[in-house]
């Protein structure tokens, strides 16, 4: 880790987001290490998304200060942020009318890496992804399945070797099997490549599997964060009206 | 030889058609498809020109003609009246069609694209405009195949064209000149028709087909 301790991967400080005069975000801070993977888990409406979005500038903080590797990101430029910074969302966004491979290396491409590299980056990605090049680079979205776009769609997110990726409900449209897999997957990517991850859920079990860390968002205040284990047994109000959704007591991958 | 003459002048004067139709249907293009790509990124002007267009479109085109011919410079009798007059006829299609195949460009595929730092060129060059093509012809096709019966009228202010035979016939109650001059012009609407529906088709299925 580069930066050790001392300085937070990400960091929120005192952040605020105002839409049409309602606060949707008040007060947020929290700081993310490297390699950590941070669940927001709220309800529709709380204000998890926005949080997100402020994260790579596709929305300005009313007030308060976001760093990410200790630089202020307002003094950034948004393009070249956003291109450190992979998304991903529960409609993945493929570009129709590209293929897999060309979809993948889209911010490689953009970062102007010679073609030959671009070509070598997304085979590696995909074969990671488990969507072998030779059979999946050349097909279009419409040709895969929900989960197989889904995992372009984080290949994507990974091509520029970025250290930070976004997550909106990556897994949210999926049937439980395949989410399971892509569940699954994302740990193993993870722990390999060491990314740290901010992941946006309602599912409050896969906040549960995925999470280092989980923090409750309810009507745009961010609670304290706490581990999967702490958040088992909180007695907080909106965590266990979250934990009483859960069919049984669930279950940690080993 | 009176077929010999009529020959000639059919060949002559559907070559005077084609040019007026193409370039009236070029800077139409060329406007429609930059004012089009600039109203989506400003409400203010899309419902302004497109309000504009809209209205242009309504006014009857013998009528239109009849309003440019007193205006110095822009207006006048002959061709470069007829081509500026076409040229606001073809205007609504492109700009429609062009601001309508941006706007439904896939929202996911839109949001993705500049959240991984695509800059406002790029999310045109790369996402917008090749999503937006199909439409954007479709609309070129709907201005070609008006204007080309529109220029007929042309003749009416000395634009030249296949009205002229129209016209002619029209005036001197000759039914073969009529069918000379109208022929033809069916003929070319018909031809441009199949063409650019191609060109279009070709556009669609070359991108993949179903968006997702």
């Amino acid at each position: 880790m580069a930066y050790g301790a001392a300085i937070p991967f990400l960091t929120f400080e005192d952040v605020s987001y105002r839409m049409n005069g309602r606060l949707v975000l008040q007060g947020v801070s929290f700081a993310l290490e490297q390699g950590e993977t941070l669940v927001l888990l709220g309800r529709s409406g709380s204000g998890k998304t926005t949080a997100l979005r402020l994260v790579n500038r596709l929305l300005p903080p009313a007030s308060g200060k976001i760093f990410l590797e200790g630089q202020d990101i307002a003094t950034l430029d948004p393009i070249a942020l956003r291109r450190r910074i992979g998304y991903v969302i529960q409609d993945v966004g493929l570009l129709p009318h590209w293929t897999i491979a060309k979809n993948v290396g889209l911010v490689p491409r953009l970062e102007g890496w010679p073609a030959a590299q671009v070509e070598e980056r997304v085979n590696e990605l995909l074969r990671q992804v488990d969507l072998p090049p030779e059979e999946y680079g050349l097909r279009y979205p419409h040709q895969l399945s929900g989960g197989q776009r889904q995992r372009a769609g984080v290949a994507r997110a990974l091509a520029n070797r970025s250290k930070l990726l976004l997550f909106d409900e990556p897994f949210g449209a999926l049937d439980p099997i395949t989410r399971h897999e892509l569940q699954r997957q994302f740990l193993d990517l993870r722990d390999r490549l060491g990314i740290a991850s901010l992941f946006v859920t309602h599912d409050v079990s896969e906040a549960l599997q995925l999470g280092t860390r989980i923090g409750l968002i309810e009507d745009g205040k961010l609670g304290e964060l706490m581990t999967p284990d702490e958040f088992l047994k909180s007695e907080q109000v909106e965590a266990r009206r979250f934990l009483d959704t859960l069919p049984v007591s669930p279950r940690r991958p080993e | 030889m009176i077929w010999r003459s009529l020959l000639r002048d059919i060949g002559v004067l559907t070559a005077e058609h084609i040019f007026l139709v193409g370039i009236a249907c070029l800077v139409a293009t060329v406007v429609g498809v930059a004012l089009g790509i600039a109203g989506t990124r400003n409400p203010r002007l899309r419902s302004v020109s497109l309000t504009v267009a809209s209205i242009l479109q309504t006014i009857p085109s013998l009528a239109l003609f009849g309003f440019l011919i007193p205006i110095p410079i822009i207006g006048g009798i002959g061709m470069h009246t007829a081509i500026l007059c076409l040229i606001l006829y073809a205007l609504l299609p492109v700009l429609r069609n062009t601001v309508v195949g941006i706007s439904e460009v896939d929202a996911p595929a839109r949001e993705a694209a500049v959240a991984m730092g695509m800059t406002g060129q790029e999310l045109l060059r790369f996402v917008e405009l090749p999503l937006a093509a199909p439409t954007i012809m479709a609309g070129i096709r709907t201005a070609v195949v008006t204007t080309i019966g529109t220029a007929t009228i042309a003749a009416v202010i000395g634009g030249g064209g296949l009205g002229v035979l129209i016209f002619r016939g029209v005036a001197s109650v000759d039914t073969l000149s009529i069918l000379a001059g109208a022929i033809p012009a069916a003929l070319l609407a018909i031809a441009a028709d199949g063409v650019l529906n191609w060109v279009e088709r070709r556009i669609r299925t070359g991108r993949s087909g179903p968006r997702v």
